[in-house]
Order: structure tokens, then C-alpha cells, then sequence
């Protein structure tokens, strides 16, 4: 059952010096029960499609498309209906989650706070259990209900972040950049969690990470977005190991295999930095940084070409129609 | 120890160098917590670093990889144990560091912070000159620099401020800020973890570069064991404040011979074909250290009873490293089991 | 390798007259960017005019008005209401009020500056040291920075002000008013720039600096000063407003200097002689409108630089 459908999004903040395009034109869909990555660096527009899904752009900002939550469409719903959306039907964990804890509140009350407002049959007095059983499905100790952000590590706090999102039985989540801040093992940790969670009560989950190596092997499958466009998508561990897209091989080339010989001593990288959403290049936004591009990249910008078995990739390279 | 292979070299070939250029001899560093407790940081390391060689320092936070290259660089006191440089203890007088200082640089994890906003790139390659009065054209010295680092021509950039930079330029500023000194080592702590992803390959080929021109030491503190393998000639694992398993980067990540880096490498994503050895419980805090090896409430070998036979030293006796190939040690009891005596 | 950014280039030029081509363009930029704020605009106007009045007193009214000649010399009426002859009134000894109070602001303002420019200096150097040095030094400083916030200002000031006048050197003069604000108004400078200073420290590029081997006089020199300067200007200029007011507390109190006319010690004169049951509003309110302006004109130009200088106090 598709959970989420992205028909066109395109979103444009409105700014000092003129409209700035975040989102062009992206199309994606998740499925219940299945983890969708989308990776890509600063200045994609990742985090603006994340916050789109549940109407959490500036009111100044241009939204065009259409987003459907389990075909109902998002951007047309009435405020009231959204508000019961938000959180009830999907939550997101933002990135930086690890300081959007209040400080001065006690853990159990503010995982306690969205169910609270949802639910009009939960009262203080029995939302403790559900919090308690949060707690459990998220693998930490019933009595951090009681402690206070700054007496737990970085690892926990995150799972207390996913506890919060999960609260009102979601059917969708979204974490945007969920371990970055993490050590490589905790990262592990959490991952693992995200993927029992997603089995467990098949909800629908969306991984947005740079680290396109992480979401080769939490996600079933990977988007790539590159200047709010989506450049490859496909299967995530054959994007990871294969990709099409150059800009794909060159995020990928900064995750070497290790015990690859020919990573040794070679590492990869691009000049330049990703650019600036204001301030597109010509033609395909990638070309100025590409190694393979030819004239015509500076002139025409491709959409997504058939580019293997369920796969698709923005390149000219890619040649049209391929079965 | 340890022999100091250069870039391409049998690890096994007698070397010119034979003095290692940093030396560090059972180095303890302690600091007092807020609430009072005392963090060891570093606590007991032992570590040779030859000239031209690139070592990576990898380790989970709170492992003591940025306190034991804090202290290297003379910005952290030991309480105990001595940092040599080519043979001589570090002089701690203001002079003596000063002096040190010229030897030894450091490029710091986030470029955007490491540069004065209000100085101009010339500015920030120049102050170490003006710190140390060096004689010669500034002008031509800090072009000079720019130029190592891979910024050309270098005049374009004199009067550039750091934001009308790129992250990855910034990071080029922070290391010819370094190199207008002529040092010999540079300690980069998490020196691309703050990029962009598909520009880390620039900085990294720079050091690269670098240790091959310039004969530069290159001491990398990261806890990307991918940034290892691209670069380290040689990769020492850090737990709580000890090695636990240090030799050249292809043995230590091919061969693991310490369960700890067995169970990083299995979690690490771009590792292929291990069966991932999720550890329980959190990082370790380093005001709390276990008795016996440090490692023991964690080990998966001990948990999974292949450690067996040495369960009741791990549990007791702190262990040293031990070595298995030339060159490549590991810090576990079960290391004389599987292997022959060395 | 990475030259996407678009550089003009400029030949022929030395580093050190780039640099300055650089200073004087960011100089203008600051000023553009000064005028946008309204407020700021209007604060200068005011303060140009007082400080105006203030240069050109001695011209239009030659003689100084605290002078015993001048006083008994006077020839209006006393406290008379304003006429053409004195378009402010007189003072209860005939004087013109509206010589006073231009010969006031003379006072007022030389006093308000004097004193900031001591208190900013002690306040910046005492704060910076405080926050720079993290053993007893600093500590110490620290303690006396909070010694003297917490003593109250005007009893302090009092005592001080007391005090001095029977001190030698001293006296009863414009030095002794200025030294007594000077060192009562420090601390509150003091306090806002350990602060900032401190921020400053945990700046990676001050461990840079360190690292690279600079001492601690090229990190408080190099690398703190520059980025708590704008800090310290904007303060300076509410610094000011406030010396001036106090000096007019002071002087209204009888502890300013005899021989001197102020606004505080027409105010104490006003009140001293009556002013309020004569009805004598052309005494009373002139000079407290005048620092009530003064003041204003303070707050407004330092709010605008705060507008203009927070901007790159944070990090661009």
C-alpha cells in the first residue's frame, strides 16, 4: 500500500535576493513497511522536502505539487485535519534532534506531550503506562522516565527523540540525518532499532543522511538528490556498490569499501562544493563538477531515464529508453 | 615497537629513519569531571611514530585519541609518562613550546571555526610567521604556503575573508596556515569530518600529497575507519584511554585480532561480508574504568565463550599489546592463544 | 584546483595597500549600513547639536557664568519669566538662564566622555584580562569586578565623590567628578566584556593561534580584542549616556564642582531656591530637558550600532 506519493513537489523560499528553488520537481514514493533513504549534502534539499511532507515550511515559501499521506492529499487538507495528521499520521525526528530536548523537563513528560495533545482520551494520569511501554519499544530503561535530558548520552537521547516520534502510532516517520552525531556503534545501535520498528509494526520509514553508506544498509531503497533534484534512485545497497549517476559514484567514492586494494591510498573527491540553491549552473547543476560531462550537459538538464531493473538515473550519459 | 614503514615500503625492509620522530612513553593524561570524579582520559600509551609516515588515531568519543594528540602537540599536560620529539623530551617552557611549535601543527576538525572571521586569508597564514618573527618575505612565504596547499595562484586568495570560501578552501587555509611554518608533523584532528562528503576527497588527497613532496608526518585523529584505510600507512585503535591494537592499516582492518576492532569493522556500513557484532550498553565513560582489560564487560568473545580459557585474566590482569605479526599488535589475551609465541 | 570563486584581480598592489582599500570599502559599508537605521540618524543630529552649542558658548557668551564677576554683575531681575531680553528667564541671581545652560553643556558633556573613556578602558582591560586568565589573576579580577557591582552606585559615588574633594590634588574640580564616575562605572563594562571575552576563547581559532605559538599577548591583542571591540563601542555609547547622568545626579546633590555651571547644579540651584513654589518652570525644565535629549541622543546612536555591528559580532 503506498504510504506516501510525491507527485512533482517543488518548493521556493522567497527571500532578500529573490526566490530561491529548494525542491524542483521531486517525485518519490514509500511504501508501509519499507525504508526509504535520501541521501545528498548541503543545499539538496533534503531537509526542506522532509519538512514539506507535513506543511512545516515558512509560510513565505512556494509549495506546487502534490504530497499524498495514505492518499490523502496534504497540501490541500484543511489546518484542522492537519494538525491531526502531524504526529498522528506522521512524525518526523529532526536533525540536531540531540538538543530539541527541553532541558528542563523530565523525559517521560515530554514524550508524554504529543500524546497528550492527540489523544483526548489520554489523561496524565494513564499516559505513564503508554510512556513506559515507549520506552520499551525503543530499548531503554522505564525509569529514564524520571531523569533529565543532560543525564543521558547522545545515543539514548536519540532513541528518546524516536520514542517521542512513535507516540501517537504513527504510520510514517521520517529522520532527518537520524545518526549523524553518532558514534559508529551507537549509529549501529540505532539503526538496527529503526529497522525492528519498521518490521514490527510495518510502518513506513524515511532516512534522510549524507552518508550514503549508512543508507545503503538500513534502506530497501535510496534517492538520491542533488541542487533539489533527484539525480538516481534504485535498490539502496546497488545504488551504494553501483551507482550510475556520477555525482552518485563520487558520494559513494567518499565511503570507501574497506579491504577494497583499490581505495588504498587513493581517496576521492570533488573540487568545489554543491551549489548554492540560488545560484544554479546552466544545464544539469552537476556538470561544472562532473568528470564525464560532455557539451551538451551545459545546455539541457535531463530528467530520470530507465537505468536498470527498478532503477533510475538523471544523466544524459544514461542512454533514453533503455530496458 | 613498531618499525616506521613509509609509503611504499615492505613494512619488513630495514629503514633509514630508524629514530622515530614522535615517541610517546607511557602517557597518562587525567582531568577532573564537573562533578568531581577524575576522567582518565589517556591512561597508559605507549607509541612511535616515524618520519613520513601517516598514522591514524581511531576510536569511539571518549576514547582518548584527541586527548593523546592534544597532548603529542604539548596543549595537554601528562600526569604522568613523556612526549618525545626526535629523541628529546618536549620542554614545556614557554620557549621550549614555542620552539616545539614550529615542528609541530595542528588542523583542527571544523575550518569554519579554526579561522578568524575578521582575517583575511593572508592574515591567517601569516600569523604563525609573526608569532615567530621568521625571517624572509612574508609575501613570498605565505604564497608560498597557499600554493602547497593547493590554493592557485595564491594571490587570488590574500584578501579573501574565510566565509566567501568554500569548506573545502577553508581546509586548505587551516593547512597552509600550518605549513608556512615548514613543520614536520601535522596533527590533524577529524580533518574532513566537518565537509561536505564528496569534498573530503580533496583534503585527504592533499595529505597525501603532502607526505609524499614534503616528507611530512602525518598524525590523523578520526573516527571514520574508512579515512583510514584511504590514507593511514599505519591504524591504531583506541579504547578508554589505551591502544588496543595498532599495526599497518591493511592487517589491523583486514585481520582484526582485537574483538573490539572486530566489532567496529563489523558495524561499520562499508564494511562487506561481516556479521555485524552489535556491542550492548554505551560508549564507556572514562571516569569508570573496568578492572582487567578494560574491554571485558563488553567482549563478545567472552560472551560468546570463545574467551574461555582466558576469562579469569581478563576479568583481573590489565593487558599490554602483544604481537601477533611484525608490526601489528593487539591488546587481548586471546592473541597468545591463536597465535604462535613471537 | 578550486577557483569558483570569482576574484577581481588587482595588480600591482602590496598586501598592505589591499588591506587598507579593504578597511576604508568596509569603513563605507558600515556607514551605509548605519544610515538605514532612522534612529541613529536622529540621535547623531541631536548630539551634533548639543556638542555644537557646547564648542561655541564661549563665543556667544563670553563670560563664564559660574564666575563671581558674572554674578555680581547680573542685571535681570530675579527669577523673572522669559522675556525677549531672556528668552529662557532669569535665575534667582538675575542671570540669564539660557547662559547657563549652553555654559551647562560644556560641562556635561566634557565629563560624560572623560569619565566613559575611563571606564571603558578600565572596564575592557579589567573584563578581558578577567576572562582571558583562567587562574587566580583572572579569578581575582573577577572577584572585584563583582565587588564593586554589587555596592550600590550612588551611595558609592557619594562616599567618593566626598572624599575626593578633600583630597589635595583633587579638589573640588572637574577631575575629581570625573574620576569618582569613572571608576564607579566600570564594572557593569567589565562584566559584559569578560563575557564576551570568554566566548571569544572557546573559539577554535584562538587554540589555532595558541597551537601556531602565540603567547598570550598576541591572543588578547590579535584575536580578542578585535572581535569584543564592537561589543565595547556600542556599549560605550549607552556608557556615556549614563556618566552623563550621573554626573548630573551628582551635581544635583551639591557634589559636583563649585566653580562650574551644570544642568545637575541648575537643577540643584532651581530647587534649592524655590523654583517649583515660584512657579519658575523656565529654571526647572530647561536643563532637565536638555540631559533628557542628551541621553536620548546616546541610547539612539548606540542602539543603531548595536543594529549595525551584531550583524558580524556573530560569526558571518
Amino acid at each position: 500500500m503506498t504510504l506516501l506519493q510525491l507527485e512533482d513537489l517543488s518548493v521556493t523560499y522567497s527571500t532578500d535576493e529573490g526566490p530561491v528553488p529548494a525542491v524542483r520537481g521531486v517525485t518519490l514514493t514509500l511504501d508501509a513497511g519499507t525504508t526509504l533513504g535520501v541521501a545528498g549534502e548541503s543545499g539538496c534539499g533534503k531537509s526542506t522536502l522532509a519538512s514539506t511532507i507535513l506543511r512545516l515550511t515558512p509560510a513565505s515559501a512556494t509549495v506546487t505539487g502534490r504530497v499524498f499521506l495514505e492518499g490523502e492529499d496534504v497540501l490541500g487538507m484543511s489546518f484542522g485535519r492537519l494538525r491531526a495528521v502531524r504526529w498522528g499520521q506522521a512524525s518526523i525526528i529532526f536533525q540536531g534532534a540531540l538538543h530539541s530536548l527541553n532541558p528542563v523537563q523530565r523525559i517521560g513528560k515530554q514524550i508524554a506531550e504529543p500524546i497528550l495533545l492527540h489523544d483526548k482520551t489520554a489523561s496524565p494520569r494513564n499516559v505513564d503506562s503508554r510512556v513506559a511501554h515507549l520506552l520499551d519499544q525503543v530499548g531503554l530503561p522505564r525509569r529514564l522516565a524520571q531523569a533529565y535530558p543532560h543525564q543521558v548520552s547522545g545515543g539514548q537521547k536519540q532513541r528518546v527523540m524516536i520514542a517521542m516520534a512513535m507516540g501517537c502510532g504513527p504510520r510514517l516517520i521520517i529522520a532527518d540525518e537520524p545518526t549523524t552525531a553518532l558514534d559508529v556503534m551507537v549509529q549501529a545501535q540505532v539503526l538496527d532499532l529503526l529497522k525492528g520498528i519498521v518490521k514490527d509494526i510495518g510502518l513506513g520509514l524515511m532516512i534522510i543522511s549524507h552518508d550514503l553508506s549508512v543508507l545503503g544498509t538500513a534502506c530497501d531503497r535510496v534517492a538520491v538528490m542533488y541542487a533539489g533534484r533527484v539525480v538516481e534512485q534504485g535498490p539502496a545497497r546497488q545504488v551504494f556498490e553501483d551507482p550510475v549517476h556520477p555525482y552518485t559514484r563520487a558520494l559513494s567514492g567518499a565511503f570507501p569499501t574497506i579491504g577494497d586494494p583499490a581505495a588504498r591510498y587513493a581517496p576521492r573527491g570533488l573540487a568545489g562544493d554543491p551549489p548554492f540553491p540560488g545560484d544554479l549552473p546552466s544545464g544539469c547543476p552537476f556538470h561544472p563538477r562532473c568528470s564525464d560531462s560532455i557539451d551538451a550537459c551545459s545546455t539541457v538538464d535531463v530528467g530520470l531515464r530507465p537505468a536498470g531493473h527498478w532503477r533510475t538515473a538523471a544523466c544524459v550519459l544514461v542512454p533514453e529508453a533503455e530496458r | 615497537m613498531s618499525q616506521s614503514p613509509n609509503a611504499t615500503a615492505d613494512p619488513d625492509a630495514p629503514h633509514p629513519e630508524a629514530r622515530p620522530i614522535i615517541e610517546v612513553s607511557g602517557l597518562k593524561v587525567t582531568f577532573r569531571s564537573r562533578e568531581g570524579k577524575q576522567a582518565r582520559a589517556v591512561d597508559g600509551v605507549d607509541l612511535a611514530v616515524g618520519r613520513g609516515e601517516i598514522i591514524a588515531l581511531a576510536g569511539e568519543s571518549g576514547c582518548g585519541k584527541t586527548t593523546l594528540a592534544r597532548t603529542i602537540l604539548g596543549l595537554e599536560r601528562p600526569v604522568e609518562g613523556t612526549v618525545s620529539y626526535d629523541g628529546s623530551p618536549l620542554d614545556r617552557s614557554s620557549r621550549g613550546l614555542r620552539a616545539y611549535r614550529r615542528k609541530v601543527q595542528l588542523v583542527l576538525q571544523d575550518p569554519t571555526g579554526s579561522l578568524n572571521p575578521r582575517h583575511t586569508v593572508y592574515d591567517s597564514v601569516a600569523e604563525g610567521l609573526r608569532v615567530h618573527k621568521i625571517a624572509g618575505n612574508e609575501e613570498i612565504l605565505v604564497a608560498a604556503a597557499l600554493s602547497r596547499a593547493g590554493l592557485r595562484p595564491p594571490e587570488r586568495y590574500f584578501l579573501r575573508y574565510p566565509h566567501e570560501l568554500s569548506g573545502g578552501q577553508r581546509q586548505r587555509v587551516v593547512i597552509a596556515g600550518a605549513l608556512a611554518l615548514e613543520p614536520d608533523v601535522i596533527v590533524a584532528d577529524e580533518p574532513v569530518s566537518s565537509l561536505d562528503a564528496s569534498v573530503r576527497g580533496e583534503i585527504l588527497a592533499l595529505l597525501l600529497k603532502l607526505r609524499d613532496e614534503l616528507g611530512l608526518t602525518v598524525l590523523v585523529v578520526t573516527h571514520d575507519l574508512g579515512l583510514a584505510w584511504n590514507i593511514a600507512d599505519r591504524l591504531a585503535i583506541m579504547y578508554l584511554g589505551r591502544i588496543v591494537e595498532i599495526g599497518p592499516t591493511e592487517d589491523v582492518l583486514r585481520d582484526p585480532q582485537h574483538p573490539y576492532t572486530r566489532a567496529l569493522l563489523s558495524v561499520v556500513p562499508e564494511v562487506e561480508q561481516l556479521d555485524p557484532i552489535v556491542l550492548t550498553g554505551e560508549t564507556p565513560d572514562p571516569t569508570r574504568i573496568p578492572s582487567g582489560c578494560r574491554f571485558n564487560p563488553r567482549c563478545p568473545a567472552l560472551q560468546s565463550g570463545e574467551a574461555v580459557t582466558v576469562a579469569d585474566r581478563c576479568r583481573t590482569e590489565a593487558v599490554d599489546l602483544i604481537a601477533t605479526t611484525p608490526g601489528h599488535h593487539a591488546a587481548c589475551f586471546l592473541t597468545n592463544l591463536t597465535r604462535a609465541p613471537s | 584546483m578550486s577557483a569558483d570563486v570569482e576574484v577581481p584581480v588587482e595588480a600591482s598592489r602590496t598586501p598592505k595597500q589591499l588591506a587598507r582599500l579593504r578597511r576604508r570599502r568596509s569603513r563605507a559599508r558600515y556607514w551605509s549600513e548605519f544610515r538605514r537605521h532612522r534612529s541613529g540618524i536622529i540621535g547623531l543630529l541631536i548630539l551634533g547639536f548639543f556638542v555644537a552649542i557646547a564648542l561655541v558658548a564661549p563665543l556667544i557668551y563670553p563670560e563664564n557664568p559660574a564666575d563671581p564677576s558674572a554674578i555680581i554683575n547680573a542685571e535681570g531681575e530675579s527669577m523673572a519669566p522669559p522675556t525677549a531680553g531672556y528668552p529662557l528667564g532669569t535665575t534667582q541671581t538675575g542671570q540669564s538662564v539660557l547662559t547657563l545652560l549652553v555654559w551647562g553643556a560644556r560641562v556635561s558633556l566634557f565629563v560624560g566622555l572623560l569619565a566613559t573613556i575611563i571606564s571603558m578602558t578600565l572596564g575592557s582591560l579589567i573584563g578581558i584580562g578577567s576572562g582571558h586568565y583562567g587562574n587566580w589573576f583572572g579569578a581575582a579580577l573577577e572577584r572585584l569586578t563583582d565587588w564593586f557591582l554589587v555596592i550600590p552606585f550612588l551611595p558609592l559615588a557619594i562616599v567618593l565623590a566626598t572624599v575626593a574633594r578633600e583630597i589635595d590634588w583633587l579638589g573640588d574640580s572637574l577631575i575629581t567628578i570625573v574620576v569618582v564616575i569613572g571608576i564607579t562605572s566600570w564594572p557593569g563594562t567589565a562584566r559584559l566584556v569578560r563575557a564576551q571575552t570568554m566566548s571569544v576563547k572557546a573559539r577554535p581559532y584562538l587554540e589555532r593561534a595558541r597551537v601556531l605559538g602565540g603567547g598570550n599577548w598576541h591572543q588578547m591583542t590579535r584575536h580578542i580584542l578585535p572581535n569584543v571591540a564592537p561589543l565595547i563601542l556600542a556599549n560605550t555609547t549607552l556608557t556615556v549616556a549614563i556618566a552623563i547622568l550621573s554626573e548630573t545626579t551628582l551635581s544635583f546633590l551639591g557634589l559636583g564642582p563649585q566653580n562650574r555651571v551644570s544642568w545637575g547644579s541648575m537643577l540643584d540651584d532651581a530647587f534649592g531656591t524655590g523654583a517649583i513654589s515660584l512657579g519658575a518652570w523656565w529654571y526647572l525644565i530647561p536643563p532637565g530637558l536638555c540631559v533628557v535629549l542628551v541621553v536620548l541622543a546616546f541610547t539612539l546612536i548606540g542602539r543603531a550600532l548595536e543594529g549595525v555591528l551584531s550583524p558580524q559580532m556573530r560569526e558571518r
